[in-house]
C-alpha cells in the first residue's frame, strides 16, 4: 500500500473525542445551572458547595440547613438528572429511528409509542384514579409504549410480504396511532373531570424524584449502549439495505436490534416523564448539522446533548413563570424551534 | 482468481418467475457482460448472483455453494455495485469506501488501521485522493462512479458485479470507467460481471456475453456468437446491421426504414 496518502484516520477519531468532551462539558454545565436555578432562593455559592460535597471523596461544608440541604437531594439533584435522562433518551431514540428509517423526520414517536403510552395512562386515570392510579401510571405508559411499537411493528410484518419494507413499517405506525389515539380520545371523554391530571401528563414532566430515576435507569442503560453500539452498523445501513447487504451484513437483524432498543429507550423515558415532544426530532438533527452525518457521532452527541438540552428547558420552564412552572413539553418547542431554525441557518452549506 | 456459475437459477419476485433455470459460467479473471432488453431480469440476476434475493437453484463460487457461505465470508468473495447507489449526501468520499472493509470488521467492531490503509491505497489507485474528504453531494457523475467502485475494490473481492456501470455518464466518462474497470480486472485478476445496456460497449471489454430475454439465458459465448442481427432483432425488436468495429469486436448499428 501506498504510504504518505492522504488518509484522515485518526483525523476522525481526533474530532469525535474533541466533540464528545465539548458535549459532556455541556451537559455538566446545564446539570449545574439545573441545580442553582429553582424556588427556593438558595444562594449559588451554597449550592455548588453541597454540589461538590455530594461528590465522592469530597467534603465541603454549605451551610445549608438540613431543610434546604433536603430540598436540594430530594427535589433538584433527582430533577435535573431525570431531565438529563430522558432527554438523552429521547435524542438517542431519535436518532436510532432516523437511521433505521433513513427519514429525517422519524421522531421516538413514530412508531405508535407515544399514543400507546397515552392510552394505557388515561385508562389508568380516569377507570383507576386517585393515588393507586397515579402510582399506576408510569407502569402503564411503559406497557402502553411497548404495545403500540410492537403492534406497529406486527402489522407492518403482516402488511409487506417481502418483510422488512421500512415504508410499511412507518404506515403501520401511523395506523396504530390514529388507531389508538381515537380510543384514547374516548376515553378521556368518559372522565372528563380528568381532564388536567391526562393532559397534564401529556405535557410531560421531569418532577419526579429518585423513585423515578430507579424504575428508568436500567432500560436507560440497556438501551444506551445497544444504541451505541450499533453506531458503525447504521453508518452501513445508510447506504440502503441492497448494499449493506452485499457487505455481509444482515440488515433486518440490525434493524430489528436498533429498533427495538430505540423503543426501549422511549418507553423508559415516556415512563418517567410523560409526552416530550421535539428532543428527539431536534437533537439529532442539530448535532448533525455541527458534527457531520455518522451514526457514531451522532448518536453519542444526541445521548449527551439531548440531556442537556432538556436540563436547560426544565431550568426555563421552572423560572419564567416562577413559582407556578410551564410544562417542559411547551418550553421545548418553544424554545427549540427557533434554536433549530438559527442552526439550520448557520449551517446553511451542509446537505442534510 | 475465482471463477463464477450459476445452474438453474430461478428468482420469484412477488410470486412472478424473474428468472428461470438461468445457467451462467463467468470465467476466472474474465468479464461477462449481461444484456437484454429493458426488463429481462439483468439487474435481478446480478442480485441473485450477490445473494440479495431467495433463489432457488446454486450459485457456485470457485465450486463453492455461495448460498451456504455466511454473509461476511460471501462478501469478501463478491462485491456488488448497483445501479443506482444510495449515497447519504454528508458522507465524505473516505468514509464511504470505507464502508467496503465492513466484511472484515466484527458486529460491535472498529476499522483497523490496515482497514484505512487499504481504502487509503484505493482512493490513491482510482485518483480519488484529493477528493477523500469530499461529501458524497459535491461529487460529479464520473466521481460518484469512481467512489462507488473504490467502495467495491475496497472490498477486495476477487468477483465483482457491476449493475449498468456507465448509466447516466457521457461518452467519455462511460470510457474512462469501464477502461478502469478492465485495468483493475487485469491487475487484481477480478471477474467481473456487468449488466450493460450498450451492446457496443459490452463488445468492446467482455470476453463473454450472455443474453437475457424474458427472464432465460437466450444466448451466450463470445460477443461475435451472442450479437448477430438474428438474436438482436429477435430479442430486442430492433432491425439492425452488425458488422466488425475498429477493434475487431462486432458493433451493433441500427438500421431504418427496413420494414
Amino acid at each position: 500500500m501506498t504510504t504518505g496518502t492522504l488518509a484522515p484516520p485518526a483525523g476522525g477519531l481526533r474530532t469525535r473525542a474533541l466533540w464528545i468532551s465539548a458535549a459532556a462539558a455541556l451537559l455538566a454545565a446545564a446539570l449545574l445551572a439545573g441545580l442553582l436555578v429553582g424556588a427556593a432562593g438558595i444562594g449559588p455559592g451554597e449550592v455548588l458547595l453541597q454540589a461538590a460535597d455530594w461528590l465522592p471523596l469530597v467534603s465541603a461544608d454549605s451551610g445549608l440547613t438540613p431543610v434546604e440541604r433536603n430540598l436540594l437531594w430530594e427535589l433538584r439533584l433527582p430533577r435535573v438528572l431525570l431531565a438529563a435522562v430522558v432527554g438523552g433518551l429521547l435524542a438517542v431514540a431519535g436518532a436510532g429511528y432516523q437511521g433505521v428509517f433513513r427519514n429525517p423526520l422519524a421522531d421516538p414517536y413514530l412508531l405508535g409509542a407515544a399514543a400507546g403510552a397515552g392510552l394505557t395512562v388515561t385508562v389508568v386515570i380516569v377507570l383507576v384514579g386517585g393515588d393507586a392510579g397515579s402510582a399506576a401510571v408510569p407502569v402503564a405508559a411503559f406497557a402502553g409504549a411497548v404495545g403500540g411499537v410492537l403492534m406497529a411493528y406486527a402489522l407492518g410484518a403482516t402488511a409487506s410480504r417481502t418483510g422488512g419494507g421500512t415504508a410499511t413499517l412507518v404506515l403501520a405506525g401511523v395506523a396504530v396511532t390514529s388507531f389508538l389515539t381515537a380510543i384514547q380520545t374516548f376515553v378521556q371523554q368518559l372522565g372528563v373531570e380528568e381532564l388536567q391530571r391526562i393532559y397534564a401528563w401529556i405535557l410531560g414532566d421531569v418532577g419526579g424524584g429518585w423513585g423515578e430515576l430507579r424504575l428508568a435507569a436500567p432500560y436507560a442503560a440497556l438501551a444506551a449502549v445497544v444504541m451505541l453500539l450499533h453506531g458503525r452498523m447504521l453508518d452501513v445501513l445508510s447506504v440502503g439495505d441492497d448494499e449493506a447487504v452485499s457487505l455481509g451484513v444482515r440488515a433486518a437483524r440490525v434493524r430489528l436490534a436498533v429498533l427495538l432498543a430505540a423503543s426501549l429507550a422511549t418507553a423508559a423515558a415516556v415512563a418517567v416523564s410523560g409526552l416530550i415532544a421535539f428532543v428527539g426530532i431536534v437533537v439529532p438533527h442539530v448535532v448533525r448539522r455541527l458534527a457531520g452525518g455518522s451514526y457514531r457521532i451522532v448518536l453519542p452527541l444526541s445521548l449527551i446533548g439531548g440531556g442537556a438540552f432538556l436540563v436547560l428547558a426544565d431550568a426555563v420552564a421552572r423560572t419564567v413563570l416562577a413559582p407556578a412552572e410551564l410544562p417542559i413539553g411547551v418550553v421545548t418547542a418553544f424554545v427549540g424551534a427557533p434554536f433549530f431554525v438559527f442552526v439550520l441557518r448557520v449551517t446553511r452549506g451542509t446537505a442534510t | 482468481m475465482t471463477e463464477v456459475r450459476a445452474r438453474s437459477l430461478t428468482v420469484a419476485l412477488d410470486g412472478r418467475e424473474v428468472l428461470s433455470g438461468v445457467d451462467l459460467d463467468a470465467p476466472a479473471g474474465g468479464w461477462l457482460a449481461v444484456i437484454g432488453p429493458n426488463g429481462a431480469g439483468k439487474s435481478t440476476l446480478l442480485r441473485a448472483l450477490a445473494g440479495l434475493l431467495p433463489v432457488e437453484g446454486r450459485v457456485l463460487i470457485d465450486g463453492e455453494d455461495a448460498g451456504a457461505l455466511p454473509p461476511r465470508r460471501r462478501a469478501r468473495l463478491v462485491a456488488y455495485a448497483p445501479q443506482t447507489p444510495a449515497l447519504p449526501p454528508d458522507m465524505s468520499v473516505f468514509d464511504y469506501a470505507l464502508l467496503g472493509r465492513t466484511p472484515y470488521i466484527s458486529y460491535f467492531g472498529r476499522e483497523s488501521r490496515h482497514d484505512r490503509e487499504v481504502t487509503a491505497g484505493v482512493l490513491d489507485r482510482l485518483d480519488l485522493t484529493p477528493l477523500a474528504a469530499r461529501p458524497l453531494a459535491r461529487l460529479s457523475g464520473g466521481e460518484r462512479q469512481r467512489v462507488v467502485l473504490a467502495r467495491a475494490l475496497a472490498q477486495q473481492a476477487p468477483v465483482l458485479l457491476l449493475d449498468e456501470p456507465t448509466t447516466a455518464l457521457d461518452l467519455g466518462h462511460q470510457q474512462q470507467v469501464l477502461e478502469l474497470v478492465d485495468r483493475l480486472r487485469r491487475a487484481d485478476g477480478l471477474t467481473v460481471i456487468a449488466t450493460l445496456h450498450d451492446l457496443n460497449l459490452a463488445a468492446q471489454y467482455a470476453d463473454a456475453m450472455m443474453l437475457l430475454s424474458g427472464g432465460r439465458a437466450a444466448a451466450s459465448g463470445a460477443p461475435a456468437e451472442v450479437l448477430t442481427e438474428h438474436l438482436i432483432s429477435g430479442h430486442f425488436g430492433a432491425e439492425v446491421k452488425v458488422e466488425p468495429g475498429p477493434d475487431g469486436s462486432p458493433q451493433v448499428h441500427l438500421v431504418r426504414g427496413a420494414r
